[in-house]
């Protein structure tokens, strides 16, 4: 082994030639011996035999020679080791300075030997060049005996170089390159990989200098430095990119005992981290930062003091934990934003930005999505839906080296056993169906009880609302009282899923399905709460909309009074302001909203926490240390350990996310919280993970579902948006409220941005850009374009089932010539029943057709010799082709007569293909053996 | 960390990140874990110290793998075939397991571990020990001789699909088994190209074919 190691690094080191050999080489060791071999061929037939070739050979000659004195290997063959001996005395005395010496003589003898090139190039014959080779070794000696000075002529040698050898040498360079860069995809042992790397970067090294060095050449030099450096920079930077992932390791450890399925909800997690926090960025960075620094201070406005009545007990806990007091007006809800047009030195325009940090917020989550969902639909384009190699698959495929943890491994061991044992006996299975009517009554039954069960929620809920809403004019009402939307929400996230699963048993789906089912139940339950929450939550703000108008007169009616009656006291003095404290304010329902939803993520984390910690820590403490002393086996019997469920959290995470998105216009603080929530979520979780849950039992991959999530983030995202939308471009803001008071609606900030800050002529280009003379062409051309676009995706997918299917055929086609039997691909069969006859007579009546279609055994007498002569002869054996009339034509003409080749839609001439080697084979010969039966 | 980057020369390690699929960090880890095997005396040189096999096998990402024995085979450079394995094999093996490696050199690698008896094919043999291997040690999880044999090749299961001539429409509802579906050239055993072939076809080949440090 050591010794092939050896040569191959010789002959890389040999290298012009060869290095499209060693890089094309992807054979194992074994096979580099009789690389050498076709490596020497090779040279003989290129033989360019160039003077940089005759150099080449010496070089390599002595290279060989020197490793095989270094390492005294005296296995090569007897001319190297002659020529080796010859040599050997002169080379160990100065092993030193030979190279530089050794350099510069030959390309000495190349100047001299040139005016002969020519003549000998044409030749192209091994024996001249080798014959050449030791006269230039002969030269080489002299020179190096005669001058030392050799050397020193060395440089000017070197600008000698012609174009062409140039050219080539640049070539070789860049070949060299080449293998270093993909020299990690070779399947090489890394002693044989070290080995021809540092051949291949010490010639580029040494000829990189080369042609470095005179005029015109020094940007070439500079360069190739550049490139160095960039690819190193890269590297460096590749590195710390991977640095500075966070959680690697901790997934990592979580992927090495559970699996990937358990670790792609953590991967999903720290994705949903990262949009969030450049959520957070945006909404902080450029709305609430500015309001703290440069907006009006706390209890200069009444939409920025707490009102006198609730002034004493602003600071206490239990309000604060409710979002009330001095946090309700505070910068981390909308009502605290004054409607100033511009704040501060800067001129900030705070109003505006809330707006468009608003929709920003939805835009860039949107992108985002779209784009992960779409890079992950490009990454599984790897036919996924190709059925043809299920059980190669599951046999080659199936195992998931990630996992590390004896456990798991058992889980898996099992879940395989069962996957091949289920698809032996799939067939049997659909069989049996004996009790059907049984299982369709049950099926029904679970639905009806499950519809039941989300009605009942959804009721729950919309009744919890309207209580809240009474509950919240009475005053003296409890934490319950207060809390109880939320408790009743939280409490049907938590218990609805397990009934659904327990319901679910009656179904007896296959498992896989089941999953499908119940992700779908679970989905819809949290969807059906959270819209009746926001209709509920409707009618409240409509209540207090209602009520704002009130509260509006009587505002005004205050300030007027106040100032009235300041006036009438004294007109010399100014009066004193009133107390923003004193002013009757409006209910401000935006502010209403986003506590709602503050509270509502609030107590989701709550309730997600104390649920991995009772349900998961408390349990597995129990079960692990009550088993010493239990009736039965804790761990093996009822309680046993928590499985990770996947499906509920990543649910409970989108569903979570799609709150955010609803509730961070209103409450712009929401988005801080929740970025707090999925850090202490991925070390909580973690943690909870790795100590108290037990791998599935099924072990199923992940890399499938991983577009699932993003379209339900989609589809909540979504979802989310139109409440939002709906609310901004309908209701009107608070009077005394938030950044957009005194508007009649939200989106006024553009147009009066747009009016005053603005030169004429943009605010006229918007006035005519918001026509709907032209905004409804915008939009059927959008729609014209999506519904092209559709079009064309639906085509390529056609096209691609298409080659999909002829590729298909091919391969059958592929395998009845390798094996020489009947065509294992049923479709065809049928179809040479159908075309055999029709083949021999062009157009006949169809009757006539029909008579031979039904009697194949007409036809077979007569083509008995044409298949002894496939059997023993060779595949392309002339005269099947011959007995056979090329059958395009009758299926151009009467291709609606064959109902088997519906579908392949638009293929014109299927049996035509170019690429079928011998079209009359796979079809006509499988018919004999039937037809002969 | 930096204690251990010393003691890999700066530019073995930029060669080692030229040759490898794995980064800097990747490969001061890996020497890291990889000196731990040793015993004391010889963590100076853990460049040139081999390991043997059983220490190789405590590794917590090889102890559960059903393949682990074969893995240290395909890897090892040992010439006693004691199996053994030097940093540098180890280093290879990191790389082909590596999350950036293609699924080109995986899929190679690949095959060489299912190979167990190292012909250059998989048989019948290769794959009934595969299909060993992936079912556990148990005895009750262990495939019958005659699931075995449907599951590898072609055998209709007996009193199914008797009555029906082949050719009519019920055979194409019978799954196509192993040796039916890959072997493409029909001669009973599957090559290294025909391996490649099925297994670049699996969406997810390459993200379970992965040894994660």
């Amino acid at each position: 082994m050591r010794l092939s190691f050896h040569m191959f690094a010789v002959i890389a080191a040999a290298g012009i030639e060869f290095d499209g050999e060693v890089e094309t080489d992807t054979e194992s060791e074994e096979d580099e011996v009789k690389d050498k071999k076709t490596n020497k061929q090779h040279l003989r037939e290129t033989g360019r035999a160039s003077r940089l070739q005759s150099k080449k050979k010496e070089k390599d000659k002595e290279e060989k020679e020197d490793k095989e004195e270094d390492e005294s290997k005296e296995e090569n063959n007897g001319s190297q080791q002659n020529r080796a001996s010859r040599r050997t005395n002169y080379q160990r005395k100065n092993r030193d300075g030979k190279k530089a010496r050794e350099e510069g003589s030959r390309q000495k003898d190349r100047g001299k030997t040139a005016p002969n090139k020519d003549q000998k190039e044409s030749e192209n014959k091994e024996k001249k060049t080798t014959k050449r080779g030791k006269e230039g070794e002969n030269k080489q000696k002299k020179g190096r005996k005669n001058s030392t000075s050799s050397a020193s002529s060395n440089s000017s040698d070197e600008e000698s170089l012609s174009e062409e050898e140039l050219a080539m040498l640049k070539e070789q360079v860049e070949q060299k390159k080449k293998l270093i860069s993909t020299m990690r995809n070779k399947p090489w042992r890394m002693i044989k990989k070290l080995s021809v790397l540092r051949e291949a970067q010490d010639f580029v090294e040494k000829f990189e200098g080369a042609l470095g060095k005179g005029k015109g050449k020094k940007l070439y030099a500079y360069k190739m430095m550049m490139a160095k450096k960039w690819v190193k920079f890269k590297r460096d930077f590749e590195n710390f990119k991977t640095q500075c992932i966070p959680w690697e390791m901790k997934i990592k450890e979580v992927e090495s005992h559970f699996g990937s399925s358990v670790a792609s909800y953590f991967i999903f997690l720290r994705w949903m981290y990262g949009v969030n926090l450049v959520l957070f960025g945006l909404i902080f960075g450029l709305v609430i930062i500015p309001e703290i620094l440069m907006g009006m201070p706390y209890g200069s406005l009444p939409r920025k003091t707490v009102p006198r009545a609730e002034q004493a007990t602003a600071m206490d806990f239990s309000v604060l934990w409710d979002f009330e007091g001095y946090i309700k007006y505070s910068a981390l809800f909308y009502g605290y934003y004054n409607n100033q047009r511009t704040i501060g030195w800067l001129k900030y325009r705070l109003p505006m930005a809330y707006f468009m940090v608003g929709i920003s917020v939805f835009g860039y989550s949107l992108m985002v999505v779209i784009r992960s969902m779409a890079r992950n639909a490009n990454e599984s384009t790897a036919d996924g839906d190709d059925d043809n190699f299920i059980f190669s698959w599951k046999m080659f495929t199936s195992w998931d080296y990630l996992i590390g943890n004896p456990e798991t491994a058992d889980n898996k061991f099992a879940s395989i056993t069962t996957s091949f044992k289920e698809s032996i006996v799939d067939e049997q299975e659909s069989n049996k169906d004996e009790n059907i009517h049984l299982r369709r009554f049950l099926r029904v039954l679970a639905n009806v009880l499950i519809i039941c069960c989300l009605c009942g929620s959804g009721y729950l809920i919309y009744f919890v609302v309207k209580r809240s809403q009474t509950f919240s004019k009475m005053q003296n009402v409890g934490w319950y009282e207060r809390n109880e939307v939320e408790i009743v929400m939280s409490l049907l996230g938590m218990f609805c899923p397990p009934l659904f699963e327990t319901i679910a048993a009656l179904e007896n789906y296959h498992p896989r399905i089941g999953l499908k089912w119940q992700l779908g139940r679970i989905f819809a339950l949290f969807l059906g709460n959270l819209y009746t929450f926001l209709l509920a939550l409707m009618d409240d703000v409509n209540e207090k909309l209602a009520e704002e108008d009130v509260v509006k007169n009587i505002t005004h009616w205050t300030l007027l009074g106040h100032h009235n009656s300041s006036a009438g006291n004294d007109s010399t003095v100014t009066p004193p302001p009133l107390d923003p404290a004193d002013v009757p304010r409006g209910p401000c329902w935006e502010t209403t909203v986003g506590i709602e939803f503050v509270r509502l993520t609030v107590s989701d984390i709550l309730v997600t926490y104390i649920t991995i910690l009772v349900g998961d820590f408390i349990r597995a403490c129990f079960v692990r240390f009550v088993n010493y002393c239990w009736c039965w086996d804790l761990e093996a019997g009822f309680p046993s350990y928590a499985e990770f469920d996947i499906s509920g959290n990543v649910l409970g995470l989108v569903f979570n996310q799609g709150m955010i998105w609803m509730g961070s216009f209103y409450a712009p603080g929401l988005v801080g919280i929740n970025v707090l929530r999925l850090l202490t979520s991925m070390y909580f979780q973690c943690w909870a993970v790795m100590s108290s849950n037990v791998p599935h039992a099924r072990v199923f991959k992940a890399s499938k579902s991983n577009n699932f999530y993003m379209g339900l983030l989609l589809l909540i995202l979504f979802l989310s948006l139109l409440p939002v939308a709906y609310t901004i471009m309908s209701l009107p803001p608070s009077f005394d409220c938030g950044p957009f008071s005194g508007k009649k609606k939200m989106y006024d900030v553009i147009q009066e941005t747009i009016e005053l800050d603005f030169p004429l002529f943009v605010a006229k280009i918007f006035s005519y850009m918001a026509n709907p003379g032209l905004i409804i062409p915008a939009i059927l051309l959008m729609v014209l374009t999506i519904y092209y676009l559709n079009a064309v995706s639906k085509a390529y997918q056609r096209a691609n089932a298409e080659l999909k299917k002829k590729m298909q055929m091919q391969r059958e086609e592929e395998k009845n010539k390798r094996n020489n039997k009947s065509s294992t691909n049923p479709m065809m069969q049928d179809l040479e029943d159908l075309l055999t006859p029709s083949t021999k007579t062009e157009s006949p009546s169809k009757q006539a057709e029909d008579k031979k279609i039904d009697s194949p055994n007409v036809t077979s007498p007569s083509r008995k010799p044409g298949r002894g002569e496939v059997l023993a002869g060779g595949p392309m054996a002339g005269g099947r082709g011959a007995a056979f009339t090329p059958p395009s034509p009758v299926f151009v003409t009467q291709p609606r007569t064959l109902g088997v080749w519906a579908p392949y839609p638009g293929q014109p001439r299927p049996w035509g293909h170019p690429l079928r080697p011998v079209p009359g084979r796979g079809r006509g010969q499988p018919c004999y053996p039937r037809a002969a039966r | 960390m930096g204690g251990s980057a010393s003691l890999i020369p700066r530019d073995l390690l930029s060669e080692y990140q030229e040759l490898t699929f794995l980064s800097k960090q990747e490969i001061l880890l890996a020497y890291k874990r990889f000196s731990e095997l040793l015993p004391k005396e010889e963590r100076e040189n853990a460049c040139s110290a081999r390991v043997p096999k059983s220490q190789i096998l405590t590794l917590p990402e090889l102890r559960a793998n059903p393949f682990q024995h074969q893995i240290c085979h395909v890897f090892s450079t040992s010439e006693t075939g004691d199996d053994s394995m030097s940093f540098e094999d180890f280093l290879d093996m990191l790389s082909v397991f590596s999350d950036s490696a293609t699924s080109d050199i995986k899929s190679h690698y690949a095959f060489r571990i299912f190979d167990f008896d190292n012909d250059g094919i998989l048989d019948r043999k290769d794959l009934e020990q595969l299909v060993n291997c992936l079912t556990g040690q148990g005895e009750e999880s262990q495939l019958s001789s005659a699931e075995m044999e449907q599951l590898i090749q072609n055998v209709r299961p007996a009193g199914q699909g008797m009555g029906t001539s082949p050719g009519t429409g019920l055979s194409a509802h019978l799954p196509p088994q192993i040796l039916e579906e890959s072997d493409i050239d029909k001669d009973g055993t599957i090559n290294l190209s025909e391996f490649q072939h099925v297994v670049s076809r699996s969406p997810d080949f390459a993200s379970s074919f992965k040894i994660v440090l």
